[in-house]
């Protein structure tokens, strides 16, 4: 692997991630979170969305007119996700019921298309795939994160297997009610920006403006 | 849009001019088959016959109106094959998902699936019988095919519509067979199995109740499909709260329908204590939904006659 390809790869997991820097695809990273094995799950399957979609779009790319070009990527996003979705419900349709609509969802996940629009329409097919592999694997490693800690506190266990047993179960554990509703999900993403962002401060923006003092008499 | 202007700067791994004459050298070297004339001006037949035609449609500059055409109904009809063949492939595995997942259900609700046990042997022990829900008999209809009264109940040579005033699980129409599900050896049986559904806050509510050999006492209630809001109506699938059916009395001694959901938390010391289950937190459209279905289908209009008929025969 040379020092591009390694770049396109491993640069959206921290560096350059889609939802701790780009703040894409927060919606169903914060609905899916709740169990580490719906995380895993909805990870697998938008990471394979992401990589094909990338990888079919880039090769018909120059042949896409460009009046056309957004539906033209929809339809095979579109596509891609009915059959993943398809997939899980033949081969784990327990943990494909858990996700719902989400896993149909993916499809206006901002991610795909995103990577669709500003890689794949101007890269050959192997390295768009490798960009989507690297940006679906950076939404996993959020995702992953995320569902653990809801998981872990919200229900006391990890895949299932109980790690801290709960009062319910005759343990000590009191589970925190609020990891299992999607504000927490909110509130851990949060402190994952800004954990990132202490430790790499290139990723802090520059304020877009300053708030000026008013007086109280321009107040009212 | 086509500004090549807007797209150069990250133009870095291909041509820096994203139109004409590049993309047609890059289209024969992957698209076209041996033989075909790299790069021919665009208009000129690049060969006979469709593929020729195809090829030269292919040529034409991307904004063309014949080229978007060409490629929107090209990429429509591939996606479409590969979106069909993926269902059609897939649907054997995924009925019987389905399927397996109903008998989970069923064994839930009866309370006899533990963790770990084999859903098709715990299930050897279920029998599904279809009932006439009109006469209240058991019926050979159906008995051997697959059958879904839910697609039944839309069919107007298998369902009949229910008078609006009657309608109080608000389905609209109901399906004439049944099925239901016997726990035990033939006609000596534990427990009984009874679909049910209706409409909730938002959604219809799909579920079984289990009564007991009794024909009185509620085993469980389980909803294994339904849209109501998480957290609030959508705690139907709470394990705490479906545990507090199991005991409770569906009929008074005179065969009246009084099983209720109720607003609040039941207070024991009340006559209706046995009769009642606490509400739901938040959720008292779900929670009526639900003790109106019940109502729907435990009465005349649902199982009323059938269940009746079996207690006459065990008496």
């Amino acid at each position: 692997m040379d020092a591009d390809t390694k770049k396109v790869v491993f640069d959206p997991l921290v560096d350059n991630n889609p939802i701790t820097l780009q703040i894409l695809g927060i919606c169903s990273a914060l609905a899916v979170t709740t169990t580490l094995a719906a995380s895993l799950l909805m990870a697998v399957a938008l990471t394979t969305v992401v990589a094909c979609s990338n990888a079919s779009i880039s090769l018909i790319r120059n042949h896409v007119p460009s009046s056309i070009r957004i539906i033209v990527q929809m339809t095979i996003i579109a596509s891609l996700v009915i059959v993943v979705d398809q997939l899980l419900k033949a081969f784990a349709y327990d943990v494909a019921k858990s996700l719902s609509v989400f896993v149909g969802l993916i499809i206006t996940n901002c991610i795909v298309l995103g990577r669709a629009e500003a890689f794949a329409m101007k890269n050959p097919p192997m390295i768009s795939m490798l960009d989507g592999l690297g940006n679906g694997l950076g939404y996993s490693l959020v995702l992953i994160i995320v569902g653990t800690v809801r998981e872990l506190f919200g229900s006391g266990t990890l895949l299932g297997y109980t790690i801290l047993p709960s009062v319910n179960d005759g343990g000590w554990y009191y589970t925190n009610g609020m990891m299992l509703l999607p504000p927490s999900a909110f509130f851990i993403i949060g402190l994952m920006i800004w954990a990132i962002r202490s430790w790499k401060t290139a990723q802090v923006e520059k304020a877009e403006f300053r708030i000026s003092d008013a007086h109280s008499s321009e107040v009212l | 849009m086509n500004n090549p202007i807007d797209k150069s700067p990250e133009e870095k791994q291909d041509a820096p001019d994203p139109q004409q004459v590049v993309r047609r050298d890059d289209l024969a070297g992957k698209q076209a088959p041996a033989g075909a004339p790299a790069g021919a001006p665009a208009g000129v037949p690049a060969g006979n016959g469709l593929m020729g035609q195809f090829k030269a449609v292919m040529a034409l500059p991307n904004d063309s109106t014949k080229k978007t055409l060409a490629v929107a109904l090209v990429m429509c009809l591939a996606c479409s094959i590969v979106v069909a063949g993926a269902a059609v492939l897939l649907r054997p595995m995924q009925s019987e998902n389905a399927a397996l997942d109903r008998k989970r259900n069923i064994l839930a609700v009866a309370g006899l699936l533990q963790p770990g046990d084999d859903i098709e042997e715990a299930f050897a022990n279920v029998q599904r019988r279809m009932v006439d829900l009109e006469t209240g008999e058991f019926t050979d209809k159906f008995m051997d095919v697959e059958y879904d009264q839910y697609i039944a109940a839309r069919d107007p040579e298998l369902s009949v519509s229910i008078p609006g005033d009657e309608d109080i699980a608000g389905i609209g129409r109901k399906a004439r067979y049944s099925e239901v599900y016997l726990v035990g050896e033939g006609d000596d049986f534990t427990q009984i199995i009874l679909p049910v559904n209706g409409l909730g806050l938002w959604s219809t509510l799909y579920g079984f109740v289990s009564l007991d050999s009794d024909l009185k006492t509620i085993q469980g209630l389980k909803f294994y499909d339904h849209a109501e809001t998480p957290g609030l109506g959508g705690e139907v699938d709470n394990l705490d709260w479906q545990a507090k059916w199991k005991g409770k009395l569906a009929y008074d001694e005179t065969g009246e329908v009084r099983i209720q959901v109720i607003k609040g938390v039941v207070d024991e010391k009340s006559a209706d204590a046995a009769f009642s289950v606490d509400g739901l937190a938040g959720a008292s459209l779900t929670s009526r939904g639900v003790s109106q279905l019940l109502r729907f289908w435990l009465d005349e209009q649902g199982f009323g006659t059938f269940l009746e008929n079996l207690r006459q025969q065990g008496a």
